[in-house]
């Protein structure tokens, strides 16, 4: 069945899009992060246009975090002060990101920026995790205990002043960098339409030291919040949300995540984030690909607002 | 006043003169003067038909009948970048800027261009996608299009490759001597706005009679409702995608509650 994007200007399978909704959905559900990353890649790679493809992936992000952001807080697993301070941070990240999204379209730079920004990103997180977890897989092989915590270690950033106590999660820590990590996410995400969950989580428990207890609900709380912001953003300065798309993605994403929680909860840790690191990896190199390899047409077309 | 505008009638009755006064006429007629683009669509075809008349009493004074109609879409300004290798990687680097250029444009015909009548005449009427008329903006002085220039090229080719520009040799049937049918491809990514079509009569390589109409393609319904909504109240429009994307979240963890 085809069905018209009003705002993307096309017309798609509606059971193609409901399918990666669904696809991504049980992805994002099985690692608890957004798939942002995973789905603006692959609408840009069925014909829609990349800023259209960001702009509306943060309004599906919003959605998928939201349904995951309230199961994680009856189960009273957010650190809602922590949250709110990486907000604040977040916020500012934000509105940041969307002034260089609009700013990089008029100068026809914005694709070529989404492109490296993935190739750097997802390169480095990817490469990472997948060095880390399988380093721990081969130390649990040797029957050698398995350090999640370092409580001793304490880096330069638990220097810093302005110093604040989060209950919830145990943590004594400056606001300094809880409104910076906050800031970078909102700017990230901004600009290359994820949700930055798979980065977010990380910097908490590494950074921060966030406990894993609280990690991902209290990520949940800023995805949702950057994205539903992002939303609004993109929507009133560029015009490039479409409504119809997201609604169509949204509904498929929350159904793909149950299903995705569910076969998550039978992987052991590590393994899981081999598998999503690989992922992340083989989207980096995808994105390499596309911009090293000599284009198929070295000229593109875009209308010019207001001609 | 009257014994100056003599000189003015004279060189306008020497101008008419100079096409051949046509004893035919050109008579079209869409098959849809409105055209509505709503969820489902998937692209379009038109038909217009034409018949050529003879006033009554006078013998055809020409023969060989040949028939162009062109169909110009809303006009819009595009830019049009050209990547270059920077560090190994592609990246936009020129770009030129056509102003007012057509969004789309069919120009059919019912045997190739150039054997209906001769280069100068097509260039005069700017028929065909080798005369149409891209004006560029190369900063900072406006320049007129320059024939074999690669960004004209490019254009030309992006925009046949997505079906938005065509030239077809063979979009015109005569179904009889002085009736004929042209078949206008609408593609699923036309603009929306009015479309000029004209259609030309030539007889032996000369314009005798050319006849416009106009064809409007509108957003209709739900399609129009969210495009104008999102042009022109877009912090409302991206309130309530936020909303709903909160109330769909929202409603998962309920229908998905397990504890």
């Amino acid at each position: 069945m085809q069905i018209y994007l009003p705002i993307a200007d096309l017309p798609v399978n509606v059971f193609v899009i409901f399918g990666m909704g669904l696809a991504v959905g049980f992805i994002s559900g099985m690692f608890g992060i957004g798939g942002g990353f995973l789905m603006t890649p692959l609408l840009i790679f069925l014909g829609i246009q990349p800023a259209v493809a960001v702009a509306t992936v943060s309004t599906h992000i919003a959605a998928s975090s939201c349904s995951g952001a309230i199961s994680y807080y009856r189960r009273r697993a957010i650190d809602v002060p922590l949250a709110g301070l990486l907000l604040a941070g977040g916020f500012a990240g934000t509105v940041f990101g969307v002034w260089l999204f609009t700013l990089l379209r008029t100068l026809g730079q914005l694709d070529i920026t989404i492109g490296i920004s993935y190739v750097l990103l997802l390169g480095v997180v990817g490469g990472l995790m997948v060095v880390e977890s399988a380093r721990a897989i081969l130390r649990a092989r040797q029957g050698k205990p398995v350090e999640l915590r370092r409580p001793g270690s304490h880096t330069w950033v638990h220097g810093l002043p302005f110093k604040l106590r989060f209950k919830r999660s145990g943590i004594y820590v400056s606001a300094m960098p809880v409104l910076a990590i906050g800031c970078i996410i909102g700017f990230v995400g901004a600009i290359m339409g994820i949700g930055g969950g798979f980065l977010l989580v990380p910097m908490l428990i590494y950074i921060l030291r966030v406990p894993t207890a609280t990690v991902i609900g209290t990520s949940m709380v800023l995805t949702l919040v950057t994205m539903a912001s992002a939303t609004v953003l993109h929507a009133a300065t560029n015009h490039l949300v479409d409504a119809v798309l997201a609604l169509v993605l949204m509904v498929g994403g929350v159904i793909g995540a149950q299903f995705g929680a569910r076969a998550g909860q039978r992987i052991s840790g590590e393994r899981l984030r081999l598998l999503l690191g690989l992922l992340v990896l083989a989207v980096g190199i995808r994105f390499g690909l596309e911009i090293t390899l000599p284009p198929e047409s070295l000229f593109t077309l875009r209308p010019l607002e207001g001609g | 006043m009257r014994p100056a505008l003599a000189p003015i009638l004279l060189a306008a009755a020497i101008a008419g003169a100079a096409e051949p006064a046509a004893a035919e006429r050109l008579i079209t007629s869409l098959s849809e003067h409105r055209v509505m683009v709503t969820s489902s669509f998937t692209g379009s075809e038109l038909v217009l038909f034409g018949g050529i008349e003879l006033d009554s009493g006078v013998l055809p004074l020409h023969g060989n009948y040949d028939i162009a109609v062109t169909v110009t879409g809303p006009r819009e300004t595009v830019v049009t970048f050209r990547k270059e290798r920077m560090l190994g990687i592609w990246v936009n680097y020129e770009s030129r800027v056509f102003e007012n250029a057509p969004s789309y444009l069919a120009v059919l015909s019912n045997r190739p261009l150039s054997a209906i009548t001769n280069p100068e005449t097509l260039r005069r009427l700017q028929l065909g996608l080798d005369h149409v008329s891209l004006p560029q903006r190369i900063e900072p002085v406006p320049a007129d299009d320059l024939p074999g220039d690669v960004f004209r090229s490019a254009f030309l080719g992006l925009k046949s490759e997505r079906g938005l520009y065509t030239q077809e040799s063979n979009g015109v049937t005569f179904l009889t001597p002085a009736l004929f049918r042209a078949t206008i491809p609408l593609p699923a990514d036309v603009l929306v706005g009015t479309y000029e079509v004209e259609a030309k009569l030539f007889s032996n390589g000369a314009l005798i009679a050319r006849t416009p109409s106009a064809l409007e393609l509108y957003k209709a319904g739900f399609e129009q409702f969210v495009t104008s909504s999102a042009q022109n109240h877009g912090l409302l429009y991206g309130l309530a995608a936020a909303a709903m994307a909160v109330l769909t979240g929202w409603f998962a963890s309920v229908v998905f509650r397990r504890d």
